[in-house]
């Protein structure tokens, strides 16, 4: 691992407060997972990539926006690991830089129809946006 | 029985019915809901990393209050619970977080997750008791075949919320049971609708959606509650071929109790 990769790792463990060590490999948190079909990297991909220290690949994967924040993985882990904290972690790490916000608010009026709760919005640009 | 009451951004718009019929029935009930003075939105989801600090301060606001009239902090949005709770819990147990919430918010007196968090329905079970309300049942909502939506916000993290069990949870069928309809248990009752992705990928949460509505048209439900204005949301406008009513559960409660046909 790189100097720069040792960067990113720190910043993910510590933001993240998760153990990538306490991972068993189970498999359990990709079973569990109902966006498992949408994502290019899984949750034990998280955990097991952010441990190798591939954490730009991460970053750069559609599969930040594809967690549903439904939070089976973490509470369903027989570890206690927590993958989805890693992959809010590594999304905040690229909305934080300039520029990189995932949603505009220019980009809200065009996904708007008139049930849509108060709640998707606020919860959207808490997620994708800095 | 006397509560601080945090009814949340959507109650006031597209949920009214949610706060409406919880307002009502609780009343009917003889609990008293105090609506916090000028609280501020909870922010929809909850923030998973310790570093975010300026989107914990609402939470802490509404549950300083709550602790300043030595109430319990009820919610009845699913997502206002999960985030409110769980910011208490991290004021509670988390050094990192509460040192800097209280350096921001400079209270007079530190704020340590004093205030108990407490879900409407919470309520109607441990507060006023089902026994109880099977008591107040004026229209039992005999033979209908209602399947419980839990979704994921009020139960997980369990170890946090604490609010049923995770996997088998009884409270909203129990609830239901109370007022007279039929429970229908079907697999999907616990899993995700996919509502927070329905902004940025509406075919992604169809996908879920049909996933909760098949397996509940399966077992036989005519119709869902929920607590969730999202999930709500979701659950009617995302949905295929299995489409189902949906209610919250409050307007249940409230036809239940015979408040509904007083207003109509």
């Amino acid at each position: 691992m790189n100097a720069n990769e040792q960067m990113l790792q720190e910043t993910v463990t510590r933001i993240s407060g998760v153990n990538v060590r306490k991972c068993m490999r189970c498999g359990k948190c990709s079973g569990t997972c109902p966006a498992y079909g949408e994502m290019e990297y899984h949750p034990h991909q998280f955990v097991y990539m952010v441990e190798k220290g591939q954490i730009e690949k991460l970053m750069a994967s559609k599969s930040l926006y594809k967690c549903l924040t439904c939070l089976a993985c973490v509470d369903r882990c027989p570890r206690g690991v927590e993958p989805a904290k890693l992959v809010e972690a590594v999304r905040l790490m690229v909305i934080r830089q300039q520029g990189m916000n995932h949603l505009k608010p220019d980009d809200l009026p065009g996904k708007l129809d008139d049930e849509i709760p108060q709640q998707a919005l606020m919860a959207a640009m808490r997620k994708y946006s800095k | 029985m006397k509560f601080s009451y945090f009814p949340g951004c959507t109650l006031k718009t597209k949920a009214r019915d949610l706060d409406k019929w919880g307002r009502e029935s609780a009343l009917k009930l003889g609990v008293e809901l105090r609506e916090i003075e000028e609280w501020q939105c909870c922010g929809a989801v909850y923030p998973q990393v310790e570093d975010e600090i300026a989107s914990r301060l609402s939470s802490v606001r509404a549950l300083m209050d709550a602790r300043a009239h030595g109430e319990d902090l009820l919610t009845l949005c699913s997502a206002c619970h999960h985030v409110i709770k769980r910011m208490n819990h991290d004021m509670k147990e988390n050094e990192y977080v509460r040192t800097r919430v209280n350096n921001y918010l400079k209270p007079d007196v530190p704020y340590a997750g004093e205030t108990k968090v407490v879900h409407y329905l919470e309520m109607l079970r441990d507060t006023v008791g089902f026994d109880e309300i099977k008591k107040q049942v004026v229209n039992p909502l005999k033979g209908r075949k209602i399947g419980a939506y839990y979704g994921c916000l009020l139960l997980r993290p369990s170890a946090v919320m604490a609010f049923d069990n995770p996997e088998h949870p009884t409270i909203i069928e129990d609830f239901l049971s109370a007022i007279g309809a039929t429970s229908v248990k079907y697999e999907f009752r616990n899993e995700c609708c996919g509502g927070y992705i329905a902004l940025e990928d509406r075919a992604q949460a169809a996908k879920q959606v049909e996933r909760v509505l098949s397996s509940a048209a399966g077992r036989g439900c005519e119709a869902l509650v929920t607590a969730c204005p999202l999930c709500m949301y979701n659950l009617k406008q995302n949905a295929g071929e299995h489409a189902l009513p949906v209610y919250y559960f409050t307007e249940l409660l409230a036809e239940a109790l015979g408040v509904k046909e007083e207003q109509a």
